[in-house]
């Protein structure tokens, strides 16, 4: 149990194993721990902010369809007062347009029974000189009786 | 299991407490090397370097590896121990404290293994004494609490200033102190003769208790298997050989079993008490 040499090897040996241990084991393997700690602390953080974000993300889709609906019925009211109010022109338009027609039809109708009546008095005239002049079998000047021809077509 | 060989007891035992030595020098007691030891410490240093490095060099911060699991346990575990202890900002404690805890406990660990073993294999290479737990040898353990000691000198004589004088200073005027000069200049006589213990006390107390619980330790071992020493294996199916050999069976066990707490504590104690040292060379005293 004497004390020698090997003492002296043994401190050596603690230096050299102290010195490896500080440069090439201690800092890896402390370095990777302190790293994923950081990962997985940075990982919770941005696991509580994508949760807060997420529940902000629904408000406002909340809002957004709560402001749809609200648009979705205006817009309807809308189009339901244009529909009633297009039909309500066509309604109107369509009446006007058969009073119209039926006013031309009217005026058309007069017309062609003026027209008619001419005609009808032309030839009654024509055949009431005929029957005159048979009836004198004399030529009856058109010319001199004008206003008796005249007075016996307003007659007809 | 012992074998039979030699004569008495007696002889068995003194035979496994002698290392096998080198002399350097002829005839120098000093110049000698415990070959044994010397070849054991650094294997062990070697292994422990070995499997710590192995893992450092592929160690990510991604999804750990069962080993790297393991050994980040226990640096995790170490480092805060020493951030408890030790206050100073120098790197180089954590790694001591990690190297001194894995090599003493695989050193004290070469205990476990059957104390007949390892110097039966060496016979049959030629080597006829051998002790195989290192530190069981008082040079190993104060080769480590004076190395200890020396980073402690480094850092008191360089963290407290003046340089050395700032240390110098401290050991006239403490743990005793006093405002006036010619009170303190006489209780510096007990402050230096207490310092002295006290730095003396430090590092061989630190080698003492190692090499004191794992020698004891290896001596209950030897004892358990001196047992049967004076059985061979032709006494195995013997009564009394049975029984003896059932006995020390049970002995070993139990011996060993407890022993796994000693060489973890022990090993864990001097990683402790080296860390404190270094934390109170850090500190300077001037808060008083």
């Amino acid at each position: 149990m004497n004390i020698n040499a090997t003492l002296i090897i043994q401190a050596l040996v603690f230096f050299v194993v102290i010195v490896i241990t500080m440069k090439y084991i201690w800092p890896q393997i402390l370095g990777a721990m302190e790293e994923r700690e950081k990962k997985i602390a940075d990982g919770l953080a941005a696991g509580d902010r994508a949760e807060k974000e997420l529940n902000q993300a629904k408000a406002k889709v909340e809002t957004l369809i709560v402001e749809a609906k609200e648009q979705a019925s205006h817009i309807k009211d809308q189009a339901t007062q244009m529909a009633t109010k297009i039909k309500d022109q066509a309604k109107s338009d369509a009446l006007a347009e058969k009073e119209r027609q039926l006013t031309a039809a009217k005026v058309e109708i007069e017309q062609e029974t003026n027209r008619a009546k001419e005609a009808l008095r032309q030839q009654v005239s024509a055949l009431a000189i005929a029957g005159t002049e048979r009836l004198i079998s004399k030529e009856v000047d058109a010319k001199k009786h004008a206003d008796l021809l005249d007075d016996l077509i307003k007659e007809i | 299991m012992a074998s039979g060989e030699g004569g008495g007891a007696g002889d068995y035992i003194s035979h496994h407490l002698i290392n096998h030595t080198t002399e350097l020098v002829e005839g120098n007691s000093f110049w000698t090397i415990n070959t044994d030891s010397v070849f054991y410490t650094i294997l062990l240093a070697v292994l422990y370097l070995w499997f710590f490095r192995r893992v450092a060099k592929k160690a990510s911060a991604g999804v750990p590896s069962k080993t790297q699991n393991f050994l980040e346990m226990i640096i995790g575990f170490i480092d805060t121990q020493v951030k408890d202890i030790f206050h100073g900002t120098s790197k180089i404690v954590a790694p001591l404290a990690l190297s001194i805890f894995i090599w003493v406990f695989l050193m004290n660990f070469m205990d476990l293994i059957p104390v007949d073993l390892l110097p039966w294999l060496g016979t049959l290479v030629g080597i006829h004494y051998m002790k195989v737990v290192p530190s069981t040898d008082l040079n190993i353990t104060f080769g480590m609490s004076f190395g200890v000691m020396l980073i402690v000198f480094y850092y008191s004589f360089t963290v407290k200033k003046p340089f050395v004088l700032g240390y110098l200073k401290e050991f006239a005027t403490h743990p005793f102190e006093s405002p006036n000069l010619l009170v303190q200049s006489i209780l510096a006589i007990p402050n230096i003769f207490l310092n002295i213990v006290e730095t003396i006390a430090k590092p061989v107390s630190l080698g003492l208790r190692l090499f004191g619980n794992m020698y004891a330790g290896e001596l209950i071992f030897i004892l358990i298997a001196v047992l049967t020493l004076n059985y061979g294996w032709s006494d195995a199916f013997s009564f009394s050989g049975a029984t003896m050999g059932f006995v020390q069976f049970l002995l070993a066990l139990a011996w060993a079993l407890f022993h796994i707490l000693i060489i973890t504590l022990q090993a864990y104690i001097f990683m402790m008490l080296s860390v404190v040292y270094l934390n109170m060379s850090h500190e300077t005293h001037d808060s008083h």
